[in-house]
C-alpha cells in the first residue's frame, strides 16, 4: 500500500471512493453530496421565490407550491446543512485531536452512505411524480390524508438518512472520547472538537424521537396504524411533540458546529488567543442541554394552555443567556487583535450581526403571547432564516473556505469568495429583512400566491431580487471551486499562516493516516504554542516512527444500505402491487446478508511499514 | 513487523489482577443471588395476589413489583455490566441524561397532552 499517487483508471477510482473508510474521503463526499443538495434546495427556493414576485402569479400551481416548500425545507435541514457539516467534522475534527482516522471508520462509511441512499430515495419522488406535500414538519393531520406516495417518500428517505446521522454522531461521541492525542485533555480540545462532540450528544438523545416518530407515521400510512389517527383514538398532537422534541435540538446540532467554526476563524484571522475559553465551552454544554427543555416553543398555539406555554416561555428565553456569552466572547476576541480580513474572516464578521438579529427575533417568538400574532406569519420565516442562513450557512461557507485548502490541497481564490461574499450576504439580508414586515403586514407563510392591493407586493418583490442575488453568490462560489481545482497550486501545511490547531501542522492534503507520529499536545492552540517557542513544523512528536495500523476498505456499508433502499420501495408498493412484499422481504435480507458477512469475517486491517512513513517524511520535506 | 503485540506482566501486576478477580467475583455472586431473591419474592407477592391472600392488594404489589425492578436494573448496570469500575464515567453521564431527557419528555406528554 504506498501513498503516492499513481495513474489509475476511472474505475478504479470510483471503487476507491465507494470502498474508503478513511475519514477525510467520507468528508469529502458528504460535503459534494451536500453541496449538491444545497444547490437542489437552492433551485427550488428560487422557484419558490419566483412564484410569490408578484400577485396572482401562476407560475406553478398551489399543489407544486406545497411540494416545493416541503422538498426545501427537507432538503436543506437533512440533505444539505447537516451533511456539508458532517462532511467538515469528519475532515477536520479527527486532525484537530491528533487522531489517525475515527473510532469506527466502518460505520463512519455506512453513515455516509445511508445519508446518499436517503437523499436520493426522497428526491426519487420528483421523478414518480408524487412529491411530500406536507411541509417539512410533515403534521400528521395533513401528512395521513396526503394523497398518493409523497409522505411516504418523506418518511422512508428521511428514516434512512437519520439512521446514518444517528452512526456518525455516536462514532464522533467515541472518537472524541477515546482517540485524543497524549496531552489533548478535554479543556485544550479546540472549540470546533467541542462543539462537535456536544452536537453528536444531541444527535444521539434527538434522533432516537425521530426515528420513533417516523415509523409510526409509516405504520400510520403503509401497515394499517392507528397512532396519530383520532377517529381510531390516536393523538395528532403527539406527533407535533415527537418532531419537535427531535426538531429543536435539531437546530441546534445545525448551529453548534458553525459556532465552532466562528470560534477557530475569530482566533486566526484575529491572530488572538480566542477570549474566555472555558466559558465557550460551558455555554456550548449549557446551550446544548437547554435545547431539550423547549420544544413546545413551536406549538404555543396548539391550546397546551397558559401554565406550559409560560414554563416553555421561560425556558426559552433561558438559552439567549450562554448565546450572548458567545456573542460577546467573540466580539471580544477581535478586540485589540491584528486582525486580517479574509474571507472566513468576511463570514465570520458578516454572522455576528446577522446571527443576534435572528436571535433576538426569536426571543420575540419565544414570549407566548406574542406568538399568537407572530404565528405562522412571513416574520417566522424572516426569523427562522436569519438564525439558519445568517448562523449555518455562513458558518458553512466560512468553514468551506477556511479548510477547502487543508481537505483538497487547493486554495479557494480570495477574490472570488469576496464577491461570493457580498453577493451572498446583501442577498441574504434583502431578501429576509423584509419578510419580517410582510409578517407584520399580516402575509401568512406557506401560501401560494396573495390577491393585488394587500400592501405586499413591492415587499414581495425584493425579498425575490434578494434571493436571486443569493443564487448568484452560489454559482460564482461554484465556479471559483471549478477555477481554483483547475489552476491547482499546490499549498504549504498552514496556507493561511496563522493556524492554531493541530490541522494545520501537517501536509494539505493530509497523508491518510495523518500523523507521520502521533503528536504531543501542550496546552490550547497546540501550534500557535510550538510556534511560539521556535518550533517550524509546530509539532513535537510523542513517539518514534514506527508501523502505523490503519483499516482497510468494504464496499460492504455500500450493499448494506443498497438493500434498506430497496426494501424502501418494498414496503411503499407492499399494499398495491404484487412485487412490493418480496422486494421488501429480499431487500432486508440482503442487508441481513451483508450484515452477517461483516460480523462473521474478521478483517484486522493493515500496517502502514515504518519505511513508508520515513519515505514520506522525506519527500515533503518534514524532519523526523 | 508484529501483527500481534504481547505484553507480559509482571508477577506483582499478576497478583494484583487476581485479587481484583477474586473480589469483583465475590460481589457479583452476592449480588446474583439478592437478584434471585427479589425474584422469588416478586414472584411470590404475585402468587399470593392471585391467591387472594389477605394484604396482597394491587396497590401494594404494583408498586412494590416497579421497585424491585429498578433495583436489578441498577444492580444488573453496576454489578454485570461493570459501571461500578472506573472509566465508565461518560456511560453513566449519558445514561443519565438520557434518562432525565425521557423523564422530561414523558413528563410533559402527561402533563400537557394526555391529562
Amino acid at each position: 500500500m504506498s501513498s503516492v499517487a499513481q495513474k489509475r483508471s476511472f474505475g478504479a477510482t470510483v471503487w476507491d471512493w465507494m470502498t474508503t473508510v478513511d475519514h477525510k474521503k467520507i468528508g469529502i463526499l458528504y460535503l459534494l453530496g451536500g453541496l449538491f443538495f444545497f444547490v437542489l434546495g437552492g433551485i427550488e427556493a428560487l422557484i419558490i421565490r419566483l412564484q410569490l414576485l408578484k400577485p396572482n402569479n401562476d407560475l406553478v400551481s398551489a399543489g407544486l407550491f406545497n411540494e416545493l416548500i416541503t422538498m426545501h425545507g427537507t432538503t436543506m435541514i437533512f440533505l444539505a446543512a447537516m451533511p456539508i457539516l458532517f462532511g467538515l467534522m469528519n475532515a477536520i475534527m479527527p486532525l484537530q485531536i491528533g487522531a489517525r482516522d475515527v473510532a469506527f471508520p466502518f460505520i463512519n462509511s455506512l453513515g455516509l452512505w445511508m445519508f446518499i441512499f436517503g437523499g436520493i430515495f426522497l428526491n426519487l419522488s420528483w421523478f414518480f411524480g408524487q412529491v411530500p406535500d406536507a411541509g417539512w414538519t410533515s403534521y400528521t393531520s395533513l401528512a395521513i390524508t396526503s394523497e398518493g406516495h409523497g409522505i411516504d417518500f418523506y418518511a422512508i428517505g428521511l428514516q434512512i438518512a437519520g439512521g446514518g446521522t444517528l452512526m456518525a454522531g455516536i462514532n464522533f461521541l467515541v472518537t472524541i472520547i477515546n482517540m485524543r492525542a497524549p496531552g489533548m485533555t478535554y479543556m485544550r480540545m479546540p472549540l470546533f472538537t467541542w462543539t462537535t462532540f456536544v452536537a453528536s450528544a444531541l444527535i444521539l438523545f434527538a434522533f432516537p424521537p425521530l426515528t420513533i416518530g417516523l415509523f409510526m407515521l409509516t405504520f400510520d400510512r403503509l401497515f394499517g396504524g392507528n397512532f396519530f389517527d383520532h377517529t381510531m383514538g390516536g393523538n395528532t398532537i403527539i406527533w407535533e411533540h415527537i418532531f419537535w422534541i427531535f426538531g429543536h435540538p435539531e437546530v441546534y446540532i445545525l448551529i453548534l458546529p458553525a459556532f465552532g467554526i466562528f470560534s477557530e476563524v475569530f482566533p486566526i484571522f484575529a491572530r488572538k488567543r480566542l477570549f474566555g475559553y472555558a466559558s465557550m465551552v460551558f455555554a456550548t454544554v449549557l446551550i446544548g442541554f437547554l435545547g431539550f427543555m423547549v420544544w413546545a416553543h413551536h406549538m404555543f398555539t396548539v391550546g397546551l394552555g397558559p401554565t406550559a406555554n409560560a414554563i416553555f416561555a421561560v425556558a426559552t428565553m433561558a438559552i439567549a443567556v450562554p448565546t450572548g456569552v458567545k456573542i460577546f466572547n467573540w466580539l471580544l476576541t477581535i478586540w485589540g487583535g491584528s486582525i486580517k480580513v479574509t474571507v472566513p474572516m468576511l463570514y465570520a464578521l458578516g454572522f455576528i450581526p446577522s446571527f443576534v438579529m435572528g436571535g433576538v427575533t426569536g426571543i420575540m417568538q419565544g414570549a407566548a403571547p406574542l406568538d399568537y400574532q407572530l404565528h405562522d406569519s412571513y416574520f417566522i420565516v424572516a426569523h427562522f432564516h436569519y438564525v439558519i442562513v445568517g448562523g449555518v450557512v455562513l458558518g458553512i461557507f466560512s468553514g468551506m473556505t477556511l479548510w477547502w485548502p487543508k481537505m483538497f490541497g487547493v486554495m479557494l481564490s480570495e477574490t472570488l469568495g469576496k464577491w461570493t461574499f457580498w453577493f451572498f450576504f446583501i442577498g441574504f439580508h434583502l431578501t429576509f429583512l423584509i419578510q419580517h414586515w410582510l409578517g407584520f403586514w399580516g402575509m401568512p407563510r406557506r401560501v401560494w400566491t396573495y390577491m393585488d392591493g394587500q400592501g405586499w407586493n413591492s415587499a414581495n418583490f425584493i425579498s425575490t431580487i434578494g434571493a436571486m442575488l443569493m443564487g448568484i453568490g452560489v454559482i460564482i462560489f461554484l465556479i471559483n471551486v471549478i477555477k481554483s481545482h483547475v489552476q491547482k497550486k499546490p499549498v504549504p501545511n498552514d496556507p493561511w499562516g496563522d493556524g492554531r490547531t493541530l490541522e494545520w501542522a501537517i501536509p494539505s492534503p493530509p497523508p491518510f493516516y495523518n500523523f507521520a507520529q502521533t503528536p504531543l499536545v501542550r496546552g490550547l492552540d497546540s501550534v500557535w504554542i510550538e510556534k511560539q517557542e521556535g518550533n517550524e513544523s509546530g509539532l513535537t512528536p510523542a513517539e518514534p516512527v514506527q508501523d502505523i495500523h490503519m483499516p482497510n476498505g468494504s464496499i460492504i456499508p455500500f450493499l448494506m444500505t443498497l438493500g434498506i433502499f430497496v426494501a424502501g420501495f418494498g414496503a411503499m408498493y407492499r399494499l398495491e402491487t404484487s412485487w412490493g412484499l418480496p422486494v421488501l422481504v429480499l431487500g432486508l435480507f440482503f442487508t441481513f446478508a451483508t450484515m452477517s458477512a461483516r460480523s462473521l469475517k474478521d478483517d484486522l486491517g493493515f500496517y502502514v511499514k515504518k519505511e513508508q512513513v520515513l519515505k514520506d517524511l522525506k519527500e515533503k520535506g518534514g524532519k523526523i | 513487523m508484529a501483527d500481534i503485540q504481547i505484553y507480559k506482566k509482571s508477577p506483582v501486576e499478576y497478583e494484583l489482577e487476581k485479587r481484583r478477580a477474586k473480589k469483583s467475583m465475590q460481589a457479583q455472586i452476592i449480588m446474583f443471588s439478592l437478584m434471585i431473591f427479589l425474584t422469588l419474592v416478586s414472584f411470590t407477592m404475585v402468587v399470593a395476589f392471585n391467591a387472594d391472600i389477605l394484604g396482597f392488594s394491587k396497590y401494594f404489589v404494583i408498586p412494590i413489583l416497579l421497585l424491585f425492578a429498578a433495583v436489578q436494573v441498577g444492580l444488573q448496570l453496576y454489578y454485570f455490566m461493570h459501571m461500578n469500575e472506573k472509566g465508565h464515567g461518560f456511560a453513566k453521564l449519558f445514561m443519565y441524561t438520557g434518562m432525565l431527557l425521557a423523564f422530561s419528555m414523558l413528563l410533559g406528554y402527561i402533563v400537557i397532552t394526555w391529562w
